[in-house]
Formats: structure tokens, sequence, C-alpha cells
């Protein structure tokens, strides 16, 4: 993964300093609230219902190990022995004091961590595939053209203050794993009809209030070409982008009310006049990829019989392998999921003991690295296939180990009423009790991948929207309700999910997601999935079965 | 107000006129709508000559008119405008201007290093207390990671 050099690590130093400084000034009262408000959220630090959250940056999902034990030491030294992972693949510190931020800042600093631009009207922190270098569907590894996002959007000059926060991602595989279309910008490494690789670049797709996927407005764009490019739609965002109205300030307003071909023609503008002011150079990328050379693979992995033996010796073993684990490129070798989704625990939750020994689980079996993923999960990504047993084991002694990913279990849910200031209701509460209620692993592995997300106000932060089935916290007259929607998606088919009907009480909620099971299960044709089923038969048949029993 | 310019704290000899005063004596600078509609009796003006923009007015406007001006001033409603970002960095490489770019009104002193980056070089603070603040934000970081103007 990518290694500091002594100008990274010098930025990270002087902006944990500056913060200090700022919250010195904040706290002697000599820097006011609301200016203290836009420089503190830029550090990552909100303040919530009971206390401030530290949302921290990790670059496109990747975490050396000796950065997962300083997540660790930060969670038993500043907060509650225990963080949230997001799913913008940070994690999060709930209960931080906010004098103690600058102290946790440094500490970061230490292990090239920070928070910057995690929070704020800025450029937030770029998003990628966790499975990027390892799948087998890949056209070219992403990571290092997130790198080169990453140092262009750290502390750049011009777009500190946009409209809104701004969001990018960028994925090199066929398949989708990024929700690249719901990002306001979405970059696909492609290959053109001459065999060349570069990029597809997509603007103004976004979730919140109005979700909206986003449009190619460059189908094909040079590598050389990536940052000019960027730069051109930021600038044009920048003072275009609308300031009067909180919920139509994203870029996705912007394109959808000057239209498509207006706005990509003053984006190749603005690119044609700088463009070959920003060059990357075939040396700047060349260079960064050597940070992401393959780690040193046992080339006789695949001939070790163990692995085959374990599975038909265990069938938990051999469960959590199927449910869990993931195809590698390299013979011999399997990615493995570390399932945040336990029965008992909020999604995303995990304690500062579960990260050490997750630590020290990367350090033996899977080159000191941890990946953290867009459904709220960690990711071993270089396992040795004889090494998955003692990896299953320590894992389930963790209760790391529930083999439901991608299952109805492993939902992605956003903190809700528990913790956040924003919401009208209630979500954690409701993904335990819906895993309470689905405790039947072989119906869970029956029904098969199906993505659940649930937020808990309209601001959408766990996609909800684009769940194959989304729950919505509402607010009427100050109880908790759900809006359910089905159908959407954030892969390669995105799509934004239909509103089932009205919505329901909060006792009625796990009861309708049951029924919509129940009706799934009953109509879906062989091994149709979810998806599939709904866009074949409709809503009706779900509308019916719920709303038949209210 | 004090003014830092080129880094270091320095006299002001500008007066900003509103739309409605009469012009007075010395360097001045007025509104954009005022000199696109003065343009004349403002350059018949015995002073140097200056314009204020604010975040919604566009650059493209003084496309022709940059080398008769030697301020242009560029206004802060509010500290989370970041037009006035864009409206320097145009300034300095789309047009290469080379005047006096002026931060007045609400900006913050925490807002001084990334405004020098995208091309300002002066700024008007509140007052006198700003001034070390200002000045020593202006080297938060020694180090970047992308072009811009300075
Ligand atoms: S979706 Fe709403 S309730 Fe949930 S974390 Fe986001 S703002 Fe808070």
């Amino acid at each position: 993964m990518y290694q500091y050099n002594e100008r990274d690590q010098t930025l990270v130093e002087e902006r944990a300093h500056q913060f200090r400084g700022q919250t010195e000034r904040y706290l002697t009262g000599e820097l006011g609230a609301d200016e203290f408000r836009a420089l503190r959220l830029m550090n990552g630090l909100y303040v919530q219902t009971h206390a401030p959250m530290l949302r921290v940056a990790i670059p496109y999902g990747l975490l050396s190990s000796k950065q997962v034990r300083m997540l660790a030491h930060i969670a038993r030294k500043y907060d509650k022995n225990y963080c949230h992972f997001t799913t913008r693949q940070n994690v999060q510190y709930n209960w931080p004091a906010i004098e103690s931020v600058p102290d946790i800042l440094a500490d970061l600093a230490t292990v090239q961590m920070h928070a910057i631009q995690t929070s704020g009207n800025c450029l937030r922190n770029t998003t990628s595939d966790h499975l990027a270098g390892i799948c087998t569907d890949e056209i070219e590894d992403p990571r290092p053209y997130c790198e080169i996002i990453r140092q262009w959007t750290t502390l750049h000059p011009e777009f500190a203050y946009l409209p809104r926060k701004f969001k990018i991602a960028v994925s090199g595989a066929e398949h989708d794993r990024a929700a690249v279309q719901l990002h306001d910008i979405g970059v696909y490494l492609v290959k053109n009809d001459a065999g060349d690789i570069g990029f597809r670049v997509l603007a103004g797709g976004g979730l919140g209030r109005t979700p909206i996927i986003g449009q190619t407005v460059k189908p094909f764009l040079e590598k050389r070409y990536l940052l000019s490019y960027l730069e051109a739609i930021l600038r044009v965002y920048n003072l275009l982008g609308r300031r009067d109205n909180l919920y139509k300030a994203r870029i996705k307003i912007l394109v959808k009310e000057t239209g498509l071909e207006t706005f990509t023609a003053m984006v190749e503008n603005e690119w044609l006049r700088i463009r070959d002011t920003m060059l990357l150079s075939d040396e700047r990328i060349a260079e960064i990829k050597a940070h992401f050379t393959p780690p040193a693979y046992d080339v006789h992995a695949a001939a070790d019989p163990t692995f085959e033996q374990q599975l038909s010796n265990n069938p938990a073993f051999a469960t959590w392998v199927k449910r869990n684990t993931e195809i590698h490129k390299t013979p011999g070798y399997r990615a493995a999921y570390i399932s945040l989704k336990a029965p008992d625990s909020p999604p995303g939750d995990i304690s500062d003991a579960q990260l050490d020994a997750i630590a020290d689980l990367a350090d033996q079996y899977s080159f000191g690295e941890i990946r953290t993923t867009h459904r709220q999960n960690l990711l071993l990504a270089d396992i040795r296939q004889s090494d998955l047993y003692p990896v299953w084991q320590t894992l389930t002694r963790l209760k790391l180990a529930t083999p439901n990913i991608g299952t109805v279990t492993d939902m992605i849910c956003c903190p809700g009423l528990d913790f956040c200031s924003l919401a009208n209701a209630g979500s954690i509460g409701i993904a335990r009790e819906i895993n309470a209620t689905l405790d039947d692993l072989d119906y869970i592995h029956d029904i098969g991948d199906i993505k659940i997300n649930m937020s808990g106000c309209m601001n959408g932060c766990a996609h909800q929207s684009v769940g194959h089935i989304g729950i919505l916290g509402v607010d009427k007259k100050g109880d908790e309700w759900y809006q359910i929607t089905l159908g959407g998606s954030s892969e390669n088919q995105a799509a934004i999910g239909e509103r089932l009907g009205p919505a329901v009480a909060k006792h009625e909620i796990t009861p309708a997601i049951v029924d919509i099971l129940a009706v799934y299960v009953e109509k879906r044709l062989d091994d149709e999935p979810f998806l599939n089923t709904v866009h074949r038969i409709g809503l009706e048949p779900f509308r019916e079965k719920v709303y038949a029993t209210h | 107000m004090p003014l830092i310019k080129n880094k270091a704290l320095s006299d002001n000899s500008w007066t900003f006129v509103a739309d409605e005063n009469p012009l007075p004596h010395g360097d001045i600078s007025v509104s954009l709508q005022r000199w696109q509609a003065e343009k004349d009796a403002v350059l018949q003006h015995d002073g140097h000559h200056g314009v204020r923009l604010s975040p919604a007015d566009s650059v493209d406007a003084l496309a022709n008119d940059l080398d008769k001006l030697d301020l242009i001033e560029l206004d802060f409603p509010l500290f989370k405008d970041g037009r006035c970002f864009s409206q320097a960095r145009l300034l300095r490489d789309k047009y290469h201007y080379q005047g006096e770019i002026r931060a007045v009104g609400r900006f913050l002193t925490d807002q001084v290093f990334y405004l020098h980056r995208v091309g300002f070089n002066a700024f008007e603070l509140d007052s006198a207390r700003d001034v070390d603040l200002a000045l020593a934000a202006l080297n938060d970081f020694s180090v970047r990671y992308q072009a811009s103007s300075q």
C-alpha cells in the first residue's frame, strides 16, 4: 500500500498543528462557533446528539496492521473502547472530547493517518473497490489513481469551500462494487476500441434527499488528463453550484438544472484551457503504481490439500468459506470478510480488542493489510486457502465470523437516533430486531444475496434508496415510522428503489421485511435473484402482502 | 482596517466608493456594475482604478479591462462562499492578471493560506488583532500537493 514520503508526513503533522491552534482559539472564545464549525468539520469533527464525533479517513479503504492498532489505541484512550466503520470506508469515533481531538490527530499522524476533509463542504475521501488488485474481473487496479486523486484533493486550496460536500469513487473492475454511479464524480477504468486504458467519467450522481444516478460526461479520458478533468468539473461546480439552498447545492442539481449537454460543454471548455498545464505523466503514474505491487504470494499455495480436507470435515467452516470469502486472482488464495454484522452488535461497530486481534491476524496471514468495505465490513485480502481454517477459528472466537456477507442480515445501517442529531427514527434497534427475527441461518442462506440498507433520515447516509430493500426512518408527529422501497441498486445497473406504499409504524417494520422475503421466496423462479424477481413481478404482490395484514 | 500585502503589513491607499457616492480623490475601487456603467468617468478620475467583485460576478466581464485596473477586490459576503477562490484563480491563470488581488469582507484569517495559493496577495483585515494571526497562517503549511497560482 501507499507509504508516506517526507512531504506527506510533513503535511499531516502541520495539519494537526494547525488544528490544535484553531481548537485552542475556539476554547478560549477567540474563534466563533460558526467559524470553528467549518474548520473542525474539515478535520472530521462533528458535534452529535451526545458528544462530538470524529471521522477518520481511510483512503480508499486500505489499512496496515499498524494503523489498525492505532485505531484500537484511540478507541481505548479517547473513546469508549469501540469505533464504527462507515459506508465510505472511513471510521468514526462517537465519544471523543473536543479538547482531546488535537491529540488524536497527532497520534494518527504518527501512523500516516488523518481526518482531513472527512466532513464539511469539501472534497471528501475517495472510495474504491474493496477487491481492487485481487479480483478476477479487473481492467486495471484503481488504487494508484485513487492515491493520485487523494493527493490532489488533500488541502486543495481552491475547492475547500464548495457549495456542498463532494465525493469521488473509482472502480477498475467490470462489476461495480464501489457504487460509482452514486457519486458526485464517478470514475471507471475502461478500455477503448484501440485497446488503450483510460477513464469513463460520470458526474452528478448522489444519494441523500434527491437520489440521482450519475451521467457520463466523458466516455473516454486519457490517463494524463485525469486531474485536469476533475479540476475543470470542480471549478464549474464551485462557481455555479447553488449556494442559496442547502438541499439544492450538490452537483447533481447543477447538472440537472443546467442540462447534461450544457454542463458538459462548460466543463470541456475549461478543461481544454487547462489540460496541458497539469498533465499526469507516465513517470508519475509508474511511481505511484510501485506502491501497489502484489505481495510475495506463495506459488505453491494451490497445491496444499489441507483446505479441501477442512472443508469436508467441518460444515460450519465450509459455510463460512462459501458466504464470507471471495475468489482471488492468485491460485491458492482467497480474500476473507470480517463480518461486522453479528446479530447482537450494531452494524459496523468493532471493539479495541477485536481491532488488535485483527491486526495480529493480518500480520500472520495477510501481509499485514486490512481493507474496509463500502458495506461496513472488513476484509483480509490475501489469505492462503490452507490458512483460512485458523483464520476462521480466530474470527469465530472474536465473534467476527457470522456467515452472513451479502445476505439479509448484512445490513448497511446509519447510526440513527442513537447517535445522530438529525435522525427521525432509530436504525440500530431495527437492525437488531430484524436480525433476531431472521435467526435461521439456513433460511438466510436460502434467500441468498440481498441488500438491505437503512437510514434514520432523508440524508440517506446508509444509501437506503439504492438498497434492494430500502428502509427510511420518518417522523410522524414525534413517532418513528419507516418508509420501504424496493428494487434499488448501486451496482452496474444502478437504480433508485421504488416506494412500496405508506410508511409503517415501528412495530410493523420487521414483520413487513419478513413478508417481503416470504413473497420473494414464494415467487422466485429457481435461483432468480431478488432484484430480478422484483423487476419481473412488480411491486404489487409485495404491497398486497405487506399492507393486507395492517 | 489593517492591510497585509505581499506577506507584510502595508499602508492602504485605496477607497471603495459605494455606487451612490461621488468619486473622491485618490485611488478608488468601484463595483462591477458602476465600472460597466461609468467606465469613462472612472478612468478620467485622478487616482488609480480598481473594481470590487461579488462572488456572483463573472471575472470574464473584466477580460478586456484588466490592463486598466491596478486592484481587484474580491468581496466575501460569508467566509463559506468559495466562489472567490475560483475567481482569483481565473484572474491569475486564465487572464494572467498581475495587479493586486485583495480579499475584503468576511473571510477568516484561517483561510489566508489557501487564499494566497489561489492568487490573492492582499488581505484587508478586521482588526489589528488579526494581523499576527494572518501573517502566521500564511505559513501554515510548508508543503503542497497541487499546482495552483502560487
Ligand atoms: S441518515 Fe440521517 S439519521 Fe442516519 S446518520 Fe445520516 S443524517 Fe444521521
